[in-house]
């Protein structure tokens, strides 16, 4: 029924929840996005998505800023109902 | 504090005596230095980590004659190598063996706390858990049985509220019941996912005695699926060429197994706390997401970012300013009296030395600690609330364009307070570019002693416009630390950017044990740096302008400041000035000092201000306070310049582009002064 985007996290907008379906920035990368929470398969949700600047996203009950560099590295699926349009 | 509890379960008594040595350790954020002071008091020891620039604090406690010492390791998310903190802590476990390892995590963030416990498990120590916050989960509808939790991890977990020293004596007893007996600990370990599991076992196989003490092949193979370079290069070093080839090939076949690895241990916290807690549904807005709405937004961020910023200062000088006073009328100008009176009979040299090399220097360092005390505190108390790092947030927009992120905001906003803690604060920051721009640009951050200087100074010679002009020139501060910071980002740092990746911990009410320390440790950084270093060098200064007498006019350091005059004359400036600029190297604040003695007329009742202000131009006046506010950094920022980045050449290269920096601004400021021919 749900039909699955694949996206960027900083090409979310605020308020969005997705899943982490791959992290594109090497073994280091990921072994540091591991301890902060964020790992392949886990829901992550934008709080704050500016023009500029850093992201800040909450996963696993942590609030976590995430520059644009960082979070244009981070796979996610969205799901249909989650489409900006969607969103009230 | 916690000693006359008796045991409940007493451990082996025919070891009394014996010494345990405790790990204390726990991601950053969670409450373990709350912890660490409930247990150790001031029975604390303070100090870095052999050849790192990582503090490192032990301390000790006593338990029915039972010795432990406690040692606090650096907070960290995860233990692969990724940063210095993380080496530390495995390196501590692995080498020096300590009897128990205490984790504390916050219960509010349980799974990703519990994701340095899978890391820990797989060390040769004992584990007992400590879930701080409990009452902070509670609040965010968050419900933790620990025994649950205990039975499933298959080790000790203790329920705490440090800051309200609630369970934290069970759980020191916990952790000196394990460490006695050892051998009871059998947790429930988190195993490698099944694609890998064969991969695992290979390397481990190709391991096999090659791997030294007190190293094991199943953590060093473990690692090197991750990709952990420390642990890349240790095996390849103890490998023989063959052998190492064939584990390298490997790897690179299995180069996706640290998502996995990853994956892996998340899913067996999602096992292990899948019965222990209770999760509220989604949805439900906290106090943390309300307060959050202002102080993370871009616009209402930054406004109050600059109120709270404008408070701290008129809080510093309001409560700071009258005890600073005081203090230098009322405890050294009586004391240097004291002296002169009770030394009437000895050599006048000597006299002098003490009296205005010894409490001169002294007298400045004590009361320069009740301006410090107020604005640590207060940063202290934001740092505490949670705030000072949504501030960090907020300024990471303009932090990228120096080249650095949010982080290097903290130490730079010490630095209004002293630069010496500025400096040392730069630890923060993970990468090693940003962490050495930081402590470059550091220096520019007008420090309290500079600022005094401002307000001191620039109403004798700018009236009404004092303020204007103070302004004026503190913008120009960071202005420079801006431009400065792009030219090195597009220059000598160009394509070093570290990943910015912050934690933003729930807010919550500052804990007066914990701002007490914090407001101590910076205090203690200033004096016992700061302190010795001014003391000695206001000693050679006294020297040097006593000697060879009779007066300052004829001393060696007048005698050098004549020989600047050619440079001095560019900036408006006479060898008065220049040897005021000298001696602000040994404390900023030293200007005005000297400044006082060469431009005393001997006169009772008028000040060197006046004279100043009859003989200096405003624009010569401007000149010598843009440069005294950009000068080298004074000398005990430069000793913690030296001792941070371990590197002669880049504290030279800092010091030495301030003074360039400094002298231009003071060249342009006078020739663009007398050109426009204002206040000449």
């Amino acid at each position: 029924m749900l039909k699955q985007q694949k996206t960027f996290l900083d090409r979310l907008d605020p308020g969005m929840r997705a899943v982490v379906s791959e992290l594109r920035g090497g073994r280091g990368f990921a072994s540091r996005l591991a301890g902060m929470g964020i790992s392949v398969g886990c829901q992550i949700e934008v709080l704050q998505n500016p023009a500029h600047g850093s992201l800040l996203v909450l996963v696993r009950d942590t609030r976590i800023a995430l520059g644009r560099g960082v979070a244009s590295k981070i796979l996610v699926r969205v799901s249909d109902r989650e489409q900006p349009d969607a969103v009230e | 504090m916690q000693s006359n509890e008796p045991l409940k379960h007493a451990g082996n008594p025919t070891h009394p005596e014996r010494n345990i040595v405790v790990g204390l350790a726990g991601q950053p954020n969670v409450g373990k230095s709350t912890i660490f002071n409930l247990l150790t008091g001031l029975r604390q020891h303070v100090g870095n980590w052999p050849g790192k620039t990582v503090e490192r604090k032990e301390g000790s406690l006593s338990r029915d004659g039972t010795h432990l010492r406690i040692v606090d390791l650096p907070g960290t998310y995860s233990l692969t190598a990724n940063s210095e903190e993380e080496r530390i802590t495995r390196d501590f476990i692995v080498h020096k063996e300590p009897d128990v390892v205490v984790m504390i995590a916050d219960a509010s963030a349980l799974e990703r706390n519990l994701y340095l416990l899978a890391e820990l498990l797989v060390l040769p120590a004992p584990v007992v858990l400590g879930l701080n916050m409990m009452d902070v989960a509670e609040g965010q509808g968050i419900h933790i049985e620990p025994h649950v939790l205990a039975a499933a991890l298959g080790l000790p977990v203790i329920p705490l509220v440090a800051t309200r020293n609630q369970g934290v004596s069970k759980l020191i007893a916990t952790a000196e019941q394990l460490a006695r007996e050892p051998a009871s600990f059998r947790p429930v370990r988190p195993e490698i996912a099944e694609p890998h599991r064969d991969v695992l076992a290979q390397v481990r196989t190709l391991l096999i005695e090659h791997v030294p003490a007190p190293y094991r092949e199943d953590w060093i193979a473990l690692k090197l699926l991750e990709g952990d370079r420390e642990v890349t290069d240790k095996v390849q070093s103890w490998l023989p060429e063959n052998d190492w080839s064939s584990i390298a090939v490997l790897l690179k076949e299995h180069e996706d197994a640290v998502l996995d690895i990853a994956s892996g241990r998340y899913d067996w916290i999602a096992r292990m706390v899948r019965a222990a807690v209770m999760h509220p549904s989604l949805g439900q807005i906290s106090l943390t997401d309300r307060l959050d709405r202002i102080a993370v937004h871009p616009l209402w961020g930054l406004l109050l970012l600059l109120a709270m910023f404008t408070l701290v200062f008129w809080l510093t000088f309001t409560v700071a300013a009258p005890i600073q006073h005081w203090l230098d009328v009322n405890v050294v100008e009586q004391l240097q009296g004291w002296l002169a009176v009770t030394l009437a009979n000895a050599p006048p040299r000597l006299v002098d030395l003490l009296v205005h090399g010894v409490l001169g220097g002294a007298g400045i360092v004590v009361t320069f600690v009740p301006i410090l005390v107020v604005f640590f505190t207060a940063l202290a108390f934001l740092e505490d609330t949670g705030y000072l790092v949504r501030a960090a947030y907020v300024m990471d927009r303009f932090m990228h364009l120096l080249g650095l992120h949010g982080k290097s905001f903290l130490p730079l906003f010490l630095g209004f307070g002293c630069n010496v803690p500025a400096v040392m604060g730069a630890r923060v920051i993970d990468s090693q570019s940003g962490r050495l721009l930081t402590i470059l640009l550091a220096p520019l951050v007008p420090c309290s002693a500079r600022l005094l200087i401002l307000a001191l100074l620039t109403p004798v010679f700018f009236g009404n416009q004092a303020v204007l002009v103070s302004w004026g020139l503190v913008s120009l501060n960071m202005l420079v630390l801006a431009v400065v910071g792009i030219a090195l980002n597009h220059t000598v740092f160009r394509g070093q950017h570290a990943a910015f990746i912050m934690e933003l911990p729930l807010y919550h009410l500052p804990n007066l044990q914990s701002i007490g320390h914090s407001v101590w440790n910076n205090t203690w950084a200033f004096l016992r740096k700061a302190g010795t270093i001014i003391l000695l060098v206001s000693i050679i200064v006294w020297a040097l302008s006593s000697f060879p007498g009779p007066d300052v006019e004829q001393s060696y350091l007048a005698r050098f400041g004549q020989s600047l005059t050619p440079i001095g004359q560019l900036m408006g400036m006479d060898w008065r000035m220049i040897v005021a600029l000298i001696s602000s190297f040994v404390a900023k604040e030293n200007a005005i000092a000297t400044l006082g003695i060469l431009y005393a007329t001997g006169e009772e009742g008028r000040g060197f201000t006046e004279t100043m202000a009859a003989v200096v131009s405003p624009a010569t006046a401007l000149s010598f306070l843009a440069v005294t506010m950009l000068f080298i950094p004074c000398v005990a920022t430069v000793a913690v310049m030296h001792q941070e980045t371990r590197s002669w050449r880049w504290t030279l290269f800092g010091v030495l582009l301030l003074l360039l920096i400094a002298l231009s601004a003071g060249v342009i400021v006078y020739q663009g002064a007398r050109w426009l021919g204002i206040g000449v």
